[in-house]
């Protein structure tokens, strides 16, 4: 039996969302195969006129575009910008970004969760990238959220699991797939959130900066499924002091 | 009429489908907004521009 990955009603084998930006077209291929990934986020940008490379044509046909909504400043905004996303025809989902902070980058929570309900109802898959708040967290799922999207770190710094204890909350009290967005830098902190319980990791930077990123990527699928592997062999007890004898403590040659 | 922030002069009426097509736009990869509202792509044959027209032309690229 596969270990799925449900969002909506899609079911996925990868739990490695890819993010697209910083890459040069040609490469992203190349990435996608070696991480295994099933979903990717795309950004909407104004057109050029005259025709141009178009990264929809750099892409795998089975894999699941999640367009966000970066560039929004308010919950109107981000609604434009999934409506417009919708219309060029590459399915319903939707990475809700509301950012009004330039200098941090960070999500603006309570326009996040007005454009998530507002785009639920238009039934679009809505997975609201935010700051890891269980009230927040809670009035996402309210809203209509297909999963939640908690920062691990800021967006772009590969500072790793910054946020670890309140993203548990959120693993351990939200029934939504958790997907652990920014800020994760190396494979072994998406093997530890993985570890914890988050049902995905989504990752750019990390890779688009690695040295070689088609590698980078194929260390970042290992290290999720490693994780998930983990979590859902429970991991093993801790001792709080003293020692515990691994090998037998009878039968040694001096009885 | 303004275009992706840019002044254009319109010089005769015209469908959104024959401006997008003349300006070797490819349909399948864009979505358009038209003074604020999203045009489906159903529309883009009936559609009439305008000098006043606000036109919002969008595509995808790579991000996060």
């Amino acid at each position: 039996m596969h270990d799925l990955l449900t969002i909506g009603k899609h079911d996925f084998r990868s739990r490695f969302i890819l993010g697209s930006g910083k890459f040069s077209l040609e490469m992203i291929k190349a990435v996608i195969e070696h991480g295994g990934v099933e979903m990717i986020t795309l950004a909407l940008r104004r057109a050029n006129i005259g025709g141009e490379a178009n990264i929809l044509d750099y892409l795998p046909e089975n894999i699941v575009v999640l367009p966000n909504t970066s560039g929004a400043r308010d919950a109107g905004e981000a609604v434009r910008i999934a409506r417009l996303a919708r219309e060029i025809g590459c399915g319903d989902f939707i990475k809700v970004e509301v950012i009004r902070d330039s200098k941090y980058l960070l999500p603006d929570n309570y326009e996040t969760i007005k454009a998530t309900e507002m785009l639920a109802k238009e039934g679009f898959i809505v997975m609201p990238y935010m700051y890891p708040d269980l009230n927040v967290a809670r009035a996402l799922a309210e809203a209509g959220a297909a999963a939640v999207m908690p920062l691990g770190a800021p967006i772009g710094s590969n500072k790793g699991l910054c946020t670890r204890d309140f993203i548990k909350i959120l693993v351990d009290e939200i029934n939504l797939p958790i997907i652990v967005d920014a800020g994760i830098g190396r494979p072994s902190q998406a093997c530890e959130a993985m570890e914890m319980g988050v049902a995905a990791i989504m990752c750019n930077t990390a890779i688009a900066t690695a040295n070689d990123t088609a590698l980078m990527a194929k260390a970042f699928k290992l290290a999720i499924e490693a994780g998930r592997a983990a979590y859902l062999a429970g991991p093993g007890r801790v001792l709080h002091s003293l020692a515990e004898a691994s090998s037998p403590l009878t039968g040694f040659l001096e009885e | 009429m303004k275009i992706n922030g840019k002044v254009v002069a319109l010089e005769k009426k015209i469908t959104l489908q024959d401006y997008l097509n003349a300006q070797e736009f490819d349909l399948r990869l864009i979505a358009v907004e038209l003074n604020g509202k999203l045009v489906p792509k159903s529309a883009y044959a009936t559609v009439i521009l305008s000098d006043e027209d606000v036109l919002e032309i969008v595509r995808f690229v790579g991000g996060g």
